[in-house]
């Protein structure tokens, strides 16, 4: 795959056409708990790019020693240890952004992008190809946090990076940073990348089940609970 | 046991982990479809949350005191891995009636945040063994309840007509931003209680 398609391509393609948050759908659970300002998503999506290039370096090297039937415990060990290394750069050079991301730092660990792009991508292809992938991904998702984190700050409290946008007068809408703004907020993006997708002629964004490594497993939970639902109705 | 219980009804209603702390939005959005999906979803996250709170708090204090404590993320996803196929062994092999309502979800919740989430969290917030035990499985309900409630929306929305540009997933986002609004309701309400 790799050969055929020029490098950079595997760069831009994380930009918009396959962007990790709007079209993919993957690493909604960040996106929507580290955006209330736009400055937490920045970071965010930094500190997770980050992680995102070198896991998929280290994973694209080690291809082809790590036996596929224990790939994704490897997978975690080798993406825990990066997040690790973040949390403690953060910790040390940025402890304000420490104290705004809290919890969800160490859980990049369990976000469902690096783990996809691991399992998609890095397992199967050669280092260059996997490192600009992660670039592409990374900036992507920073981007569409970026995006969401700025109508957030910009709604809820009227400010962007903590100067002060819109006029006294106009009272921020502080619903937009709490819980519900965030769905609310996210579902109106998707609306707006499903609108422009549908303009040239590209399927929807749904769920990111392709990409997630799980979905093997999903799937077959959701047919086996069916099944037994329909055993149980036939009784 | 105000204590307790002050810690319960906070992780159920007013800090519930997917409504307001957005952890484990995946099987939120993705298991939401069917009811009885959310609720066999629902019952293994609580009980594999509750099990990997109990191992990892004693393994935390192991940690720090050997100054170690930077090791916390690596081991805590490796514990929960591990624990969660044990589980999944040992329920296989002793008590199949529930490994066939639990078993098919347990290797979804491995990579769940929420479940490495409250892991860290409970130590975040410096609560002591009983108590973190009290406000996982309080998460868990209040993960089992949002499944439900969420799962009972989806199923009316499915009959409505919806916008078209809002079809598939932005409606549900939309929807999930509503039942949020709901939960909001309860700010102060367990502070109050117990004052």
């Amino acid at each position: 795959m790799a050969d055929k398609k020029p490098l950079y391509k595997e760069f831009t393609k994380g930009l918009i056409k396959e962007n990790p948050v709007l079209r993919l759908v993957l690493g909604t659970c960040p996106t929507l708990a580290t955006t209330t300002s736009l400055e937490s998503a920045i970071g965010m999506g930094l500190s997770a790019a980050l992680v995102l290039v070198c896991s998929n370096i280290v994973i694209s090297l080690l291809r082809k020693v790590i036996p596929q039937k224990v790939r994704i415990p490897c997978y975690i060990v080798v993406i825990a240890g990066f997040v690790t290394i973040v949390q403690m750069l953060v910790k040390a050079f940025l402890p304000a952004l420490d104290e705004q991301l809290g919890v969800y730092l160490p859980l990049i660990v369990v976000n469902c992008i690096i783990l996809g792009r691991a399992e998609a991508f890095a397992g199967k292809n050669g280092v260059v190809a996997s490192a600009l992938d992660g670039l592409g991904m990374g900036v992507g998702f920073t981007a569409a946090l970026i995006l969401m984190g700025g109508v957030r700050e910009l709604l809820g409290s009227g400010t962007l990076l903590g100067f002060q946008i819109l006029p006294a007068s106009v009272s921020p809408m502080t619903i937009f940073i709490l819980a519900p703004g965030g769905f609310f907020v996210f579902g109106l993006l998707m609306a707006c990348a499903n609108r422009l997708a549908e303009h040239k002629g590209k399927p929807k964004a749904t769920l990111g089940c392709a990409g997630c490594p799980l979905a093997e497993t999903c799937t077959q939970a959701q047919k086996v609970s069916c099944e037994s639902k329909g055993k149980e109705e036939k009784k | 046991m105000k204590l307790f219980l002050s810690i319960l009804l906070t992780a159920i209603l007013t800090n519930n982990y997917i409504l307001s702390k957005f952890l484990g939005i995946c099987p939120f959005l993705g298991v939401s479809k069917k009811l009885n999906t959310a609720v066999g979803m629902s019952a293994a996250v609580i009980f594999v949350m509750v099990l990997s709170s109990a191992v990892t708090y004693p393994l935390n204090t192991f940690l720090d005191n050997h100054g170690l404590g930077y090791l916390q993320t690596i081991v805590f996803i490796l514990v929960i891995a591990a624990l969660v196929q044990l589980v999944e062994i040992v329920l296989r092999k002793y008590i199949p009636a529930l490994y066939n309502s639990l078993g098919i979800y347990l290797p979804l919740i491995t990579t769940n945040c929420a479940v490495l989430g409250v892991a860290i969290l409970n130590i975040d917030s410096g609560y002591t063994f009983w108590e973190s035990l009290v406000n996982s499985f309080g998460a868990g309900v209040g993960f089992l309840v949002a499944m439900v409630m969420f799962a009972g929306v989806r199923e009316r929305l499915e009959s409505c007509e919806i916008p078209k540009f809002l079809e598939g997933l932005p409606i549900t986002l939309v929807a999930a931003s509503l039942v949020s609004l709901s939960f909001l309701g309860f700010t102060g309400l367990v502070e109050n209680m117990f004052a």
